[in-house]
């Protein structure tokens, strides 16, 4: 009884009107607020920092993977099901490239000689995960467009013989992932900063935001501003009309599968770099925060599969922190609440 | 007269597992305006779709500029320069009025002259321009259904039922739009149930029963003729005035 009287505290009525209207036409934004201001108040602002950024690094690699998957099914309606395993491979493709340039220039530590690492792994990931996502597409998905059932299957089955051929090229155990110097350690913040002077940030974390920032962004201009992005949003919405328009839709769908498949590639890459030690099944496990974020996000948005893998990233550090032993239900329990609160998801884009 | 722009012969057609064309015979002429009548459910939207390539054609011929193009993809028939405005308009609700546009100009940023005609034609389009076009009314949604298939220079318009819903002084509007394409000798092929509208702007019509053509000419002969109308559409010349 008690909560509920404080929610039927007196307030003036405009405010009362402003935060409701901020609560329904920017559900994201609000759950984003509310979930890093509950933990603001929960904890000592220098951790609250720490862990806020940890769960921004984490929200920005889950957003990676599961962004491809959100269109794959806006727009193709399609489940696949073997997106973990397009994760796995470019975790391994980009460890290989890892492995073997830091071998080649071992010891130099200067930042240019580590991005000459990072960036062709990270590259190599994207490529790899490109390709076979490209073949995949041919080959698995497309006899059963149309057919979620056959979907299932088939990308089950398709995800087995993936992972096999990881255990195939890479062998059945783990492979540790060298971190290159330049992204190992932390950054400083400055003694005389207010607050949070002196806590120190991971910088592969930040490193990790930014890219998934710059991903986020790019991904929204294409679709907001380009030809293809209007040919993919009209795409959710009527695919023979786009046809009728005189546009392939098969070789749409094909691109953002592609795309897709490649994103969850350079995912992947990051979470090896950031776990430092990889297996053909993480992408399985990955599978779980990803699925969570798609449907929590709204399926189909790429805003809201944004700040859906912002919010299971926070809710994992700030729960793992707060309660070691809630941290796996905690993803889970989000997404049933938003669920309750919003059937649709928090950006819906279709009716499903 | 000349090669018609479009022609079908003994098309036969399914849907699912339906036979639903029995063999239609239809010639479009070549820079005019056909009407396609019929009672409801006689394989009207059904024809135009399987022009466009959306049905399962099991037997027969469509013709375009004299070419076979039966059973081609959809797409490929479109960008021969065929244009098609279905029954339910198939607006992008989702996208704006201008993002509906630049998709529907297929081949590159939208030509000024063009556009400027268009919103002399149909002033909501300005108007609304950058609001979503599922905010539209009715009547302006089918303004910019057919401001799409008209962005582009086109050789054959396929429009299914316009006026379909609209107040009498849009439907003015777009029978105005339609003699301002025939002035620019597009070919038009328009199902339409409005007897009026369709008299007004048909040089031929054809007329549709049960999956087949029962009744080809020309628009003048039939609206002259109060008993072939009778009897091919059941309604008097009064009825629908
Ligand atoms: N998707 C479908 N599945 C099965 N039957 C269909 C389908 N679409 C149309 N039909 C059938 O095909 C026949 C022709 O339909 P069509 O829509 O072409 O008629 P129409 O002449 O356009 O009628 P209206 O004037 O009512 O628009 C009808 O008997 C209809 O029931
Ligand atoms: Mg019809």
């Amino acid at each position: 009884m008690s909560a509920h009287d404080e929610i039927l505290e007196p307030r003036p009525q405009g405010a009362i009107a402003r935060f409701r209207a901020f609560r329904e036409k920017q559900p994201h934004l609000f759950l984003l607020v509310l979930m890093m201001l509950v933990a603001f108040f929960m904890m000592d602002p220098r951790t609250w920092v720490v862990l806020t950024i940890s769960g921004l690094a984490m929200g920005a690699m889950v957003f990676l993977m599961a962004s491809g998957m959100t269109l794959t099914f806006g727009l193709m309606n399609v489940l696949n099901l073997a997106h973990g395993a397009f994760i796995s491979l470019g975790a391994f493709a980009g460890a290989t490239v890892l492995v073997h340039w830091l071998n080649a220039s071992a010891g130099e530590s200067s930042l240019l000689a580590n991005l000459a690492a990072v960036v062709p792994a990270l590259g190599f990931a994207l490529a790899v995960a490109g390709v076979v996502g490209l073949l995949f597409e041919r080959l698995v998905i497309r006899p059963v467009y149309g057919d979620h059932l056959k979907q299932i299957l088939v990308t089950v089955g398709g995800s087995i013989i993936l992972m096999e051929m990881i255990h195939v090229i890479w062998g059945p155990n783990e492979i540790p992932v060298p971190r290159p110097d330049a992204l190992t350690g932390a950054f400083l913040v400055p003694e005389s900063w207010p607050v949070i002077g002196g806590v120190a940030l991971e910088k592969y974390r930040l490193i990790a935001v930014i890219l998934g920032l710059a991903v986020y962004g790019m991904m929204t201009w294409v679709i907001e501003h380009t030809r293809t992005g209007i040919l993919i949003r009209a795409g959710v919405e009527d695919q023979e009309m786009v046809e009728v328009h005189g546009y392939r839709i098969r070789l749409l769908f094909l691109g953002v599968f592609v795309a897709g498949s490649a994103l969850a590639g350079l995912g992947g890459a990051m979470w090896a770099m950031y776990r430092e030690i990889i297996t053909a099944h993480m992408g399985d496990e990955l599978m779980i925060s990803v699925i969570v974020v798609i449907i929590l996000g709204g399926l189909g948005s790429i805003k809201g599969c944004f700040y859906g893998a912002v919010l299971v990233g926070l809710i994992n550090l700030y729960v793992g922190y707060l309660e070691p032993r809630l941290a796996a239900v905690a993803t889970v329990g989000l997404m049933v609440g938003v669920l309750m609160w919003r059937p649709q998801g928090l950006i819906p884009v279709i009716k499903v | 007269m000349s090669d018609p722009i479009l022609s079908l012969t003994g098309v036969r057609a399914d849907i699912d597992q339906y036979h639903i064309l029995h063999g239609v015979d239809l010639q479009v002429p070549k820079g005019e305006l056909t009407v396609l009548l019929g009672r409801n459910g006689a394989g009207k939207s059904t024809t135009l779709r399987t022009i466009m390539g959306l049905t399962t054609v099991t037997g027969g011929q469509v013709r375009f500029q004299g070419e076979d193009i039966t059973g081609q993809p959809t797409p490929r028939i479109a960008r021969k320069g065929i244009a098609f405005v279905p029954e339910n308009m198939g607006i992008f609700s989702l996208l704006t009025v201008r993002e509906n546009m630049v998709l529907a100009a297929v081949s590159g940023p939208m030509d000024e002259q063009r556009l400027n005609w268009i919103f002399e034609l149909f002033p909501p389009m300005k108007k609304f321009w950058n609001r979503p076009a599922g905010n539209l009314s009715g009547g302006q949604k089918q303004m910019l259904a057919i401001a799409r298939a008209v962005i582009e220079p086109r050789e054959l318009l396929l429009v299914d039922e316009p006026t379909k819903g609209l107040a009498p002084a849009i439907i003015n509007d777009l029978a105005d739009a339609f003699e301002q394409l025939k002035q620019q000798q597009v070919s038009i092929l328009l199902v339409e149930q409005n007897f009026n509208f369709s008299r007004r702007l048909g040089q031929s019509v054809a007329v549709m029963n049960d999956g087949g053509v029962v009744y080809a000419g020309q628009m003048a002969e039939l609206a002259d003729n109060e008993e072939l109308q009778q009897e091919l559409l059941g309604l008097g010349l009064g009825a629908h005035q």
